[in-house]
């Protein structure tokens, strides 16, 4: 509680204790004797006590034309109370609205507080070495190119190349991630993780402002202006909703008397109408039920950019994935050596002679395997783009690639599919053997899918450049629903569009990649999902969600979590207006007083409040 | 031009987006959002003209919520 909130629980002691004098004075038959502006004043002392800041603030909206404000309309019930003789009930609502207000102003900053901390992983300054020696000052100061130190236990404040020393990293503020992870000299390092216990020397790559802890944070702040249709609703909802029920109150004041209806009866139902006329319930707690979903996503490592990726992730029916780096590890390696007339020794030194210039993760795999430095006096060597090597060898000529570069140069080559990659060798026009390279499955990736499935994904598919073979035995571990192989990066678009096609209007469709080559198929998906990106701004630009590390088990993760913030949104939506229409029913009807419409007012968004809370705790 | 501001007093959330809608309509405004949660004022406007637009948002907040301040300092 702070100052004020302090200054109005005092308040609303001090009215409390005067209104229970008055009305014991009241049933004690005291009251009787006194003269009716008598009355009048001795409880106009505890009114003005407890609303005399509504009355200001009533006093200025007038002033400024905002006839639709809550403290007006509670000012003009009041009033209302007092001219029908109801002063108990004028002082009562009055003191039940502030107690209600400083509830729910209380909640509020308890919300605020939470997301501040989880906001939290924003680093207060950065060493930076200088002549003079290190200098500790803002991370906003610190310019590309330049040098500082990161001690141990402190927070990277930007994103960086480490110069000098080696460490342990703790990631989870950016991953969720709690195993640390090793980090030495020349590789990058991304800001917001937490250095472990040596001293690095980093070369800033990137300006604050551009550096991962900055984007991760603009992204989680500016998730509300990515709102949910649910989200917009409510605001359209409230812009009208205040209007209509200030209206009402007064159509249910004149229509009634001017039909010949008591005056003192119809305005007691009619100030009901005006002490439920504010959506607070509704314009706080929905935005806040979102932002927690979104706030414990992100304490998970999964950044949702809008609130609106999070409805569209609470309806989702299929997914499609991309396979390489996704399903599975996107690590090759040989998985099986078949020589023909050699021995697999010379066999791998042939292939990874021709391979060892190559940057292709195949080609790397191969040099790998042989584990030696290839030294064959190799001449004319040339990379054919999607095909292989060809070189020359002692006037032989060596071809190292798959299929279609055996059949370029007419060389026969053993039948038969397998589900790996398979890279051949020839020598002279003749294959001497053939190298598998597979790609394992992530391990838990079968456990995550069928998790899935439990949330309520009905199709699992895959999409991959990858020949038939290969796709079809990545899709028959996992047990996929479907797989489409062989595409171009285009061809992967329009198999997209065609599943898009396929599903039910109100259900969405997520697509599962690495961010790096497939963004055209993300930005073309309901619900684009990143993995693996920390530090990648490409993935972070192009997806609606990114999964900071490569783990699939947070798919599910994050899917309940969508589940979980619909069901608390819906069911606030629900309640208020539920209990807001009945208590309004019973009030034109006569039966409810002015105690429940206050507590369908304040009582209600405290509830709500606390409803949508539920999503900050830590789970 | 686009800058970030903290809302003092910001305590009712349906004044913030009336607020929102008051200064959108502000000439030289391109682009604004009130969070009320985080009590914050993104405002994307002309950038000769920005002091000026800062104070009639002020202006705008201050009719809608009194107690209500953009912190410019």
């Amino acid at each position: 509680m702070n100052q004020k909130q302090k200054k109005t629980l005092w308040r609303i002691l001090a009215t409390a204790a005067l209104f229970a004098v008055l009305e014991v004075l009241r049933h004690l038959g005291v009251m009787d004797r006194f003269p009716v502006w008598a009355v009048i004043g001795c409880y106009l002392v505890p009114y003005l006590l407890i609303s005399y800041d509504v009355i200001r603030k009533a006093a200025l909206n007038i002033r400024s034309g905002e006839i639709f404000d809550e403290n007006l309309l509670m000012f003009i019930a009041t009033v209302a109370a007092f001219a029908i003789g109801a002063y108990d009930e004028a002082l009562a609502v009055m003191l039940f609205y502030q107690v209600g207000e400083l509830f729910q102003k209380i909640a509020v900053g308890r919300s605020r507080a939470s997301i501040k901390a989880l906001l939290e992983i924003v680093p207060q300054y950065a060493n930076l070495e200088t002549d003079a020696g290190v200098a500790r000052v803002d991370p906003d100061d610190v310019a590309v190119g330049q040098t500082i130190i990161v001690k141990p236990g402190e927070r990277v404040p930007l994103d960086g190349v480490v110069l000098e020393g080696s460490s342990l990293l703790n990631t989870a503020a950016l991953t969720g991630e709690s195993l640390p992870r090793p980090i030495d000299r020349g590789e990058t390092i991304v800001s917001g993780c937490i250095n472990g216990d040596g001293t690095l020397r980093v070369q800033v790559t990137k300006a604050f402002e551009d550096s991962t802890v900055s984007k991760i944070l603009e992204l989680v702040e500016n998730a509300s202006s990515k709102k949910a249709k649910t989200e917009a609703f409510i605001t359209r909802f409230a812009k009208v909703y205040t209007p209509v029920v200030t209206l009402a109150a007064v159509l249910l004041f004149l229509i009634p008397v001017l039909c010949g209806g008591l005056w003192s009866d119809w305005l007691r139902r009619a100030c009901i109408f005006l002490v439920i006329s504010c959506p607070c319930a509704l314009v706080i707690s929905v935005p806040l039920g979102f932002f927690g979903g979104i706030g414990a996503a992100s304490r998970k490592g999964v950044l949702v950019k809008g609130s609106n990726d999070l409805e569209n992730l609470s309806k989702l029916s299929m997914m499609v994935f991309d396979k390489t780096g996704t399903l599975t590890e996107g690590a090759f390696h040989v998985s099986a050596v078949h020589p023909v007339g050699m021995d697999d020794e010379t066999l791998l030194s042939l292939a990874a002679a021709a391979e060892s210039g190559s940057n292709h993760p195949i080609a790397k795999s191969i040099v790998a395997a042989y584990g030696k430095t290839p030294d064959l006096p190799l001449k004319n060597l040339r990379e054919l783009p999607g095909h292989g090597v060809c070189a020359e060898l002692d006037g032989k000529a060596l071809l190292v690639g798959n299929e279609r570069l055996m059949r370029q140069f007419s060389v026969e080559i053993p039948a038969g599919e397998s589900g790996a990659t398979v890279v051949f060798v020839a020598l002279g026009g003749v294959c001497c053997g053939e190298i598998s390279i597979s790609d394992t499955v992530k391990p838990g990736a079968k456990q995550s899918l069928d998790a899935l499935r439990q949330n309520g994904v009905r199709s699992l598919s895959m999409l991959t450049g990858d020949r038939k073979a290969v796709g079809q035995s990545v899709a028959d571990a996992l047990g996929l629903d479907a797989v489409y192989t062989d595409l171009l990066p285009a061809q992967k678009v329009e198999q997209l569009e065609a599943l898009l096609a396929q599903k039910d209007s109100d259900a969405t469709l997520a697509y599962v990649g690495d961010g790096i080559n497939d963004a055209p198929v993300l930005a073309r998906a309901d619900i684009g999902v990143a993995m693996g990106s920390m530090g990648s701004d490409a993935a972070i630009e192009a997806a609606d969600v990114v999964i900071m590390d490569d783990d699939l088990s947070k798919l599910p993760c994050v899917l309940r979590l969508a589940k979980k913030t619909m069901r608390i949104v819906k069911e606030n939506i629900v309640f208020a207006l539920a209990v807001k229409a009945v208590v309004m029913l019973l009030g034109a009807c006569g039966v409810a007083n002015m105690w429940l419409a206050v507590f369908a007012d304040v009582g209600v968004s405290i509830l709500a409040i606390l409803n949508s809370m539920r999503m900050m705790k830590k789970s | 031009m686009k800058k970030k501001f903290k809302l003092d007093e910001l305590d009712c959330a349906v004044c913030g987006a009336k607020m929102e809608d008051a200064i959108r309509k502000i000439p030289g405004v391109n682009d604004v959002q009130v969070n009320f949660l985080l009590q914050k004022l993104t405002l994307d406007a002309d950038g000769a003209r920005f002091d000026e637009i800062v104070r009639l948002a002020q202006a705008a907040c201050a009719k809608i919520e009194p107690d209500c301040k953009i912190v410019t300092a």
